[in-house]
């Protein structure tokens, strides 16, 4: 009997396994395929269907950094990404220590006006926001880029800091005003690295985000100079539909880095979804 | 009294003084929030009652007439209703998928943490990157005879030749195959959502469940629903809002063709504003959309509170 019981779990367990290998596969495969024709010639790529190519052509690369502009999109997208995520941090830990630690008239109503900015769906408020971009003279700058999508990650980092800061012991706040520390010097010195673990949560949701970005980019940002790597590869694919291997060596160099970054923070990324799936 | 007075009106200038600062704090945030959320927000509805192209200084104001017109385009209905197909997918596949893989990896097996790593790559990844990578595996063009694409490829390849197809120009399984790669890109978001719910179920429930005589089948569905419901009602919501609002894969996939068998509704909304030159069209179409799915979220969230009780 015992024997018989251990074979249905081995067969069980083999079953589960397989069923989740052909899934990594299928996660996988696209990926190693991107990179494979990245490798090829324009010769070769519509001919040869070997998983490995027997030539291997680097070239592709450096012509897609320069000749392809994919050099420019990439440090494009890297200003983008880092002032946005550093913007949001200074901005979102401000009003959430206010929300959170500080009295003053009307607290509620707007914490509630960002929470309830969550709840509701806005498809196409891209019209207006392009019409009111046109009306500043923001189109077509860096700053403007940068401001609407400071604003599309505000809430819900001011909404997660604010559960840890309501959640933080305030003793080290109270020694440090019997310090005398300003109440800024506090959110500075006190506040912000208690923060970290939240801060870490929201880089990388909104690195994702902001790297991730397509329609915002494409509505504001005309100029090829001012293109992140989204943009540039969709301008890409327009021009040079049929240059696959280069076309693929510039999709390598916008999932890459992408991939590394999750790779390496994927303890935080998971535990914050997983945070999110319990509370909601 | 008057002496009284006096201290209690100092504090609160101190008070007032105090509080002034504390405001100062969310101000940078408020402001940001006014003018790229609360104004777009009031001048969708305002632009939706207006005939307008976009640069002319004059906007005619229309009423609802555009509200009108909307409701009798074809295009645009056909277009919804796209987007409540794809959505039918991701909510049948996707989410059993997710389900299944969670159930899988709540068990005590070997390499959990890799399959948890790999199965939320996908979901990394820009929409535009995912849609140029299957374009270019479920291209349909051919090259001395022989199928560029991957899929037909290997297609003719392990002789199926008669499936070999036009898989994104044709009218009958373009949809079909965006809502798949959807499902693909997004498949590992709901796992992990689904076994972060299946780790919070006490263990000693199941326990319990054994004793009383309970098999898989009847613990899965006494122990394991009723305790994931929430959790499954939130997956369910945020894969309604995500798959019906979906359109840069579309765009990276097919483009925006002069075909409408791809439309969607904010693919709709985009070719009203940069196609036609209709900004109070698009709004009004982006009003109507966002009612849509504030009726179904709301109505969802209902049904889950009432089974909540139940």
């Amino acid at each position: 009997m015992p024997n018989k019981y251990k074979t249905i779990r081995t067969v069980k367990t083999i079953f589960l396994h397989s069923f989740l290998i052909v899934v990594t596969l299928t996660c996988l495969f696209p990926l190693f395929w991107m990179v494979r024709s990245a490798l090829m010639s324009n010769e070769t790529i519509f001919i040869d269907k070997s998983l490995i190519p027997r030539e291997l052509n680097f070239h592709n690369f450096y012509r897609a950094w320069t000749e392809g502009n994919f050099g420019m999109f990439f440090f494009n997208s890297v200003i983008y990404t880092a002032s946005v995520v550093l913007g949001i941090i200074l901005i979102s830990s401000l009003a959430a220590y206010a929300f959170s630690r500080l009295q003053f008239p009307g607290q509620n109503f707007f914490f509630y006006m960002f929470v309830a900015a969550m709840m509701i769906p806005l498809p196409g408020s891209f019209v207006p926001l392009y019409v009111l971009m046109n009306k500043l003279g923001l189109v077509n700058t860096r700053i403007g880029y940068i401001l609407c999508m400071i604003n599309v990650g505000l809430s819900l980092s001011i909404l997660l800091l604010k559960t840890f800061f309501d959640k933080m012991p305030p003793d080290l706040e109270d020694a440090a005003r019997i310090d005398g520390c300003s109440k800024l010097g506090i959110w500075w010195h006190v506040a912000l690295p208690l923060a970290r673990p939240a801060i870490a949560v929201i880089v990388i949701f909104n690195s994702l985000n902001v790297w991730n970005e397509y329609i915002l980019a494409t509505l504001l940002l005309n100029d090829k100079s001012l293109m992140p790597l989204q943009r540039g590869l969709m301008v890409f694919q327009g021009v040079h539909s049929v240059d696959y291997p280069l076309l693929m060596a510039g999709l390598t160099i916008a999932a890459v880095p992408i991939i590394l970054v999750y790779l390496l923070m994927q303890k935080h990324i998971i535990k914050g979804l997983s945070s999110g799936a319990i509370v909601g | 009294m008057h002496a009284e007075t006096i201290p209690i009106k100092k504090i609160s200038a101190v008070q007032f003084k105090s509080q002034f600062e504390n405001f100062l704090f969310i101000v940078p945030a408020v402001a940001i929030f006014s003018i790229f959320y609360i104004y777009p927000f009031f001048e969708i509805f305002n632009l939706s009652l207006h005939e307008w192209n976009g640069i002319s200084l004059i906007r005619e104001f229309v009423g609802l007439s555009n509200f009108q017109e909307l409701m009798r385009d074809k295009v645009w209905w056909d277009s919804v209703g796209h987007a409540a197909y794809i959505t039918l997918i991701a909510l049948t596949f996707q989410n059993v998928l997710a389900f299944a893989l969670a159930l899988a990896c709540d068990r005590e097996i070997r390499a959990k943490k890799f399959y948890r790593v790999v199965f939320f790559i996908p979901p990394v990844l820009s929409e535009v990157v995912v849609g140029l990578i299957w374009q270019w595996i479920l291209y349909s063009g051919m090259q001395g005879g022989q199928h560029i694409g991957l899929l037909n490829y290997f297609l003719n390849q392990i002789g199926l030749p008669n499936l070999v197809h036009n898989w994104l120009s044709d009218p009958k399984t373009a949809l079909t195959c965006i809502a798949i790669v959807h499902s693909w890109k997004g498949f590992g978001w709901g796992f992990i959502m689904l076994l972060a719910g299946l780790q919070t179920i006490d263990r000693q429930l199941y326990e319990a469940a054994r004793v009383d005589g309970a098999g898989t089948w009847q613990m899965f569905k006494n122990v394991t629903i009723p305790m994931m419901l929430p959790v499954i009602m939130v997956v369910i919501i945020l894969t309604i809002l995500g798959s019906m609002q979906v359109f840069v894969l579309i765009l990276s996939m097919v483009g925006q063709g002069l075909v409408y068998h791809t439309e969607v509704p904010v693919t709709r909304i985009l070719a009203s504003m940069t196609g036609t030159n209709r900004f109070g069209y698009a709004c009004a179409q982006g009003v109507i959309f966002g009612l849509i799915l504030v009726g179904v979220s709301f109505s969802l969230k209902k049904l889950s509170n009432k089974m909540k009780q139940a």
